[in-house]
């Protein structure tokens, strides 16, 4: 006995099986094949969940999808997902469930008063009422979200993988229903690589539901016989459970695929992902998606026990659940009437069919007719009315097409369920996604594809066509077309045999008309999840809203997690007619993907922290930094050891001890980071000459120069010294971070502007290891470490290279300077960098030879008053702005020279580099500070430039600072002031920003 | 995401390409002979077609190579590839 109704017979479940689940804390059981929501209907469980903003009880409404109502969080912890259709759950042993909205519990929910008060919450109540004062809202929010929350953000790390897979395909066949199975089969016949994904468990579509036959067969039969030979083909693949939610541009597709999601926790791999999306680049793609049925709007139509006809039709037929004792059908169409022959089926009593037309089809008629339910024809439902469990009766009206009104009530029927049936809606959403129009057509009173942009074909019920028989000739057609256009040419299938039904066209009817002395106090609701209701709708557009995504912001029609695939139709079309319009001049929505919520695990994929998202890069003597206690910090994706602790110290005691050994004795630097280009060609000094902004044709073999790259906004953009190394062989420096783009930038004007010159670029980045030792005891250590260079400066001066021997290892030695010491970078095969590296320390011991990080270095080189591109420089400073025009050349055109000229980069009060010597030698300016003329200042205040670097200097003793001031250099002596975050202001003198050894005589020693 | 045809290696995601902005904007040859409202014209300006655009592109995560697409910017259905250098029609000039 697994339920009060729960049918004896038919079903696709396995009664054999008992499924324990909990839904909201309760112990319930189903059996395989049950989804979350008909297992609780099987148990007679009507309510399940609260609307958002009323907070209305409601029960489940669909069978798919669609479901506006019963949204549910699933799992515990770190496997909590929140927002799911009780309607696609389905049920594992152990699932446990809770109602997403509902506080404190779903039976007594405290938000329900907002129910009292609907009077006074209309469509953009939170709009009008809580953004005054402005300032306020910030308050309000809090609360107002709170109240209206939907599921709760799991608050641990995800523990499931998610993975990603890339595919392509001839034909994707979206949907595998009638019309899509027989589409994928004739496809896959004509040897086209097929993939055919269904969002459901299993295939079939609506024919998992059908007591209809198929060429002689039982409808699920049929289908296995097709899914049987689907899968004889190599090239076809077939995804269940995956629900295709997005068409981009160029045919490309993404299906989220739910690959563990229906297991028990302990049944499922480990290893296997919980979620794959697969992303299609499909040739062609046929859209077989089906319809979506409409509720119809009325007084009360959100009540438990109110369900769209088709769901009725699924509970019953697919998972043998009668949803109540006692139906009613209220249908503008023939489909309705299948709910009514389906209840009677199950056993119910089915105590009225009210058409509101006045001319049902004959076949339907005589069937309900045979089955004695009585048939209300030109009748409608005017109003549904509650227990307290959910819907009890409804009223009965006749009603006048034409005046829109009710014209006589007919009394009430006692009822359980009331399966409504306002027409299909096809759905057109991946169709609408691949960039198409849907158009309306008002003899099936819905929206169809409009003509295709994308390689894209739409076939059966979401193409407007309901008979089963046109289905199978729809999709058929479609495959072929799309196997041709793919230079296959395919085997025909035959249409099977279906049971032919004459059908009477659908009457639209968009909305019921109320009693005049019910008017005001009539809740008819369009967008369930939302509670939009026709009068909200009405009420934008007295107040001036036309557009419908006007109006959908407006009163959030269509704003919840379903996107309105249940209201949106109906409320865009009472917006017409409040507009005396036609639904096909409002139009609908933009359909945006995805179709479905999509988890952010699925979309992200593997492509998480540091091994997959974001490698890390490290230098070939990393291990010796970390054996040292080295703190790294991030420069682009490397590590860089950012100082050298030693226990006790703080940073600041480390680094002013890293500086002090440097400018005392020796210091050394893992330099191996900065980005390195090989050059070589012919034409190379040529091609410097245009990119840097010095001259470099005189450089000599042996010799180095520092460059200044600009954008050709006369911008600096990077900065490095570039070694000749032969007339045609160079190797230039970037910046750690800016190496990627400086090596694009220049293969681009080598590619597209200058393909004349015979100039090819290496990134040889990681191929060298470089370490640079500093201080005035450099070239004792150089000499003690076995060098076989003459390391004098007669014979080995500044800003020039020499090759040689460090011990055994070959090495490129450069007398280049960036801490203001004498200094000699070592350049050796990244594979000798750890060997180079010992050796230098061993021979240093004697000197005490520091290692030192990128904050010491920072502190050295703004010492020194030598710039960091990217830090005193923001894509906005030329080179005069940092008082370098010697770098720049008069004599030729580079990148940018031109623009060094504009009206602009020669005004007088541009921001220029200067130092900052705080009042207090102590204090030492946060980064970033912004700058003002005096401290007595009225809001707004004038910004006059910023801190871009600040340190305190252990060398000099006190706090130095880098800063970019408007008209800096006239204002040398003078004192500014830095306004900080806490209101405190900071007096600081203007200098020169060269703090240390201005005579450059260290360097050069 | 689009799908572009690199004229070195044949159609990939435009996942592995970078954008270049505007194709044959060619630099000026004497720079310093221009005012400021020719080079602005030449640094700033650019066409904002609503049809079909010529762009740069580079397969970034492939080949390396810049090459010119002609792109319509309504439909995005990209109307044809061509090396640097050559003509939209493919020829070289």
């Amino acid at each position: 006995m697994s339920g009060a109704r729960r049918l004896s017979r038919g079903g696709l479940i396995d009664r054999s099986q008992i499924i324990k689940f909990r839904f909201n804390g309760k112990a319930y059981t189903g059996h395989p094949g049950d989804t979350l929501a008909s297992a609780l209907l099987a148990q007679g469980v009507r309510l399940f969940g609260r609307s958002f903003k009323y907070h209305r009880p409601r029960g489940v409404v669909g069978a798919g999808a669609e479901e506006p109502n019963a949204l549910v969080q699933v799992g515990e912890a770190g496997y909590s997902t929140p927002n799911l259709r009780a309607t696609q759950v389905e049920l594992y042993d152990g699932l446990s469930a809770q109602t997403v909205n509902g506080w404190p519990s779903l039976k007594h929910d405290v938000g329900a008063i907002n129910s009292m008060f609907s009077r006074i919450l209309p469509a953009g109540f939170y709009y009008k009422t809580f953004m005054w004062p402005r300032s306020a809202w910030m308050r309000y929010e809090h609360f107002i979200r709170k109240a209206a929350g939907l599921g709760r953000t799991p608050e641990l790390p995800d523990p499931d993988i998610y993975d990603k897979r890339h595919i392509h395909c001839d034909i994707l066949v979206v949907g595998a229903g009638p019309s899509g199975l027989i589409a994928a089969l004739t496809a896959a016949r004509s040897g086209a690589r097929v993939v055919l994904a269904d969002e459901q468990t299993q295939f079939g579509g609506s024919l998992l539901c059908t007591s209809s036959t198929i060429g002689g067969l039982r409808a699920v039969d049929w289908v296995k016989k097709m899914v049987d030979e689907l899968r004889t083909f190599s090239e076809v693949k077939l995804l269940n459970r995956s629900t295709v939610t997005g068409y981009f541009d160029h045919n490309f597709l993404t299906i989220n695929e739910r690959r563990t999601h229906h297991l028990a926790s302990g049944d499922s791999d480990p290893r296997m992902s919980r979620e794959r999306l697969w992303r299609v680049r499909a040739g062609e793609v046929v859209l077989a998606t089906g319809a979506i049925e409409r509720p119809l709007v009325f007084d009360g139509n959100d009540l438990p026990g109110v369900m769209l006809s088709s769901a009725v039709t699924t509970y019953i037929r697919r998972y043998a659940v009668a949803p109540g004792k006692t139906g009613v059908v209220f249908t503008n169409n023939d489909s309705g009437y299948q709910a009514a022959i389906d209840m009677a089926w199950a056993g119910m009593e089915v105590i009225a069919i009210v058409d509101s037309r006045r001319s049902p089809g004959t076949s339907v008629v005589k069937e309900a007719e045979a089955l004695g339910i009585p048939i209300y024809k030109g009748h409608v439902i005017s109003s549904a009315r509650s227990g307290s469990e959910g819907l009890n009766r409804v009223e009965l009206s006749t009603w006048c097409r034409s005046t829109g009104e009710l014209t006589a009530h007919k009394g009430m029927i006692d009822c359980q369920v009331l399966a409504l049936s306002g027409g299909l809606s096809p759905v057109v959403h991946l169709h609408s996604q691949s960039g198409a129009k849907p158009v309306f057509d008002s003899h099936v009173a819905a929206f169809l594809p409009g003509a295709s942009v994308q390689k894209e074909r739409s076939v059966g019920a979401c193409n407007g066509t309901f008979d089963l028989g046109d289905c199978f000739r729809e999709g058929i057609q479609g495959a072929l077309a799309a196997a041709n256009v793919r230079g296959f040419s395919a085997i025909g299938v035959d249409i099977p045999a279906t049971d032919y039904k004459q059908h009477a066209p659908i009457e639209a009817l968009w909305e019921v008309p109320s009693n005049i002395l019910d008017g005001a106090r009539a809740k008819k609701f369009v967008d369930y999840q939302n509670d939009t209701t026709a009068s909200d709708i009405r009420l934008a557009a007295r107040e001036g809203y036309r557009s419908i995504e006007h109006v959908k912001r407006y009163t959030a029609l269509g704003f919840g997690t379903d996107q309105g695939k249940l209201g949106n139709i109906n409320g865009l079309a009472i917006l017409a007619k409040t507009l005396n319009k036609e639904p096909g001049d409002v139009g609908t929505t933009t359909f945006r993907p995805n179709y479905t919520p999509v988890t952010f695990g699925a979309i992200a994929g593997r492509n998480l922290g540091s091994e997959l998202f974001d490698p890390v890069r490290k230098t070939a003597i990393h291990p010796w930094h970390v054996k040292r206690g080295a703190l790294f910090e991030n420069v682009g994706q490397w590590k860089r050891p950012w100082y050298y602790p030693r226990p006790g110290e703080s940073m600041l005691d480390a680094v002013n001890r890293e500086c002090l050994a440097t400018r005392a004795s020796v210091g050394v630097l893992d330099a191996s980071t900065l980005g390195k280009i090989d050059i070589q060609g012919p034409d190379t000094a040529e091609f410097l000459n245009r990119i840097y902004t010095n001259g470099w044709t005189n450089l000599l073999p042996g010799r180095c120069r520092y460059g200044f790259m600009l954008g050709e906004d006369g911008m600096v953009m990077d900065d490095g010294v570039t070694t000749c190394i032969a007339s045609n062989h160079y190797l230039m420096t970037t910046t750690t971070g800016g190496a990627a783009a400086v090596m694009g930038w220049m293969e681009r004007w080598l590619q597209t502007e200058w393909p004349d010159l015979k100039v090819y670029l290496t990134s040889v980045t990681d191929h060298w290891s470089v370490m640079s030792v500093a201080g005035p005891q450099s070239r004792a250590v150089l000499e003690a470490a076995g060098c076989d260079v003459e390391l004098d400066s007669q014979s080995f001066p500044f800003m020039s290279v020499r090759e040689g021997k460090i011990g055994d290892i070959s090495s490129r030695i450069s007398r280049i300077s960036f801490s203001g010491e004498l200094a000699f970078e070592i350049s050796v095969d990244a594979n000798y960098g750890m060997a180079l590296w010992q050796t230098v320390m061993d021979a240093g011991r004697a000197y005490d030879i520091t290692p030192y990080g990128t904050e010491a270095m920072h502190v050295l080189r703004a010492e020194k008053g030598y710039v960091i591109v990217g830090q005193d420089t923001d894509g906005s400073v030329t080179p005069n702005d940092l008082g370098m025009d010697w770098i720049v050349s008069k004599n030729k055109d580079f990148i940018g020279k031109r623009s060094l000229f504009r009206a602009d980069t020669i005004r007088p009060n541009r921001k220029q580099l200067v130092g900052l010597l705080t009042d207090d030698p102590k204090t030492v300016l946060p980064e970033g500070a912004q700058l003002v003329n005096s401290p007595q200042n009225s809001r707004p205040v004038p910004m006059i430039g910023h801190v871009s670097s600040s340190y305190y200097s252990a060398s000099i003793g006190r706090s130095i600072a880098l800063a970019l001031v408007k008209g800096g250099r006239a204002r040398m002596g003078s004192t500014i002031f830095a306004q900080l975050m806490d209101d405190h202001i900071v007096p600081a003198v203007v200098v020169d920003p060269v703090f240390y050894d201005p005579e450059n005589e260290r360097t050069k020693s | 995401m689009l799908e572009i045809e690199c004229p070195w290696c044949g159609p990939r995601d435009q996942d592995e390409f970078s954008y270049g902005g505007e194709a044959h904007i060619v630099r000026p040859l004497s720079p310093e002979n221009l005012n400021d409202r020719e080079w602005g014209d030449y640094l700033f300006f650019r066409d904002n077609k609503k049809g079909q655009h010529a762009e740069q592109w580079c397969h970034a995560a492939g080949c390396r190579r810049w090459f010119n697409v002609i792109r319509d910017t309504v439909s995005y259905r990209i109307v044809s590839v061509y090396r640097s250098g050559d003509s939209s029609s493919g020829e070289s000039p």
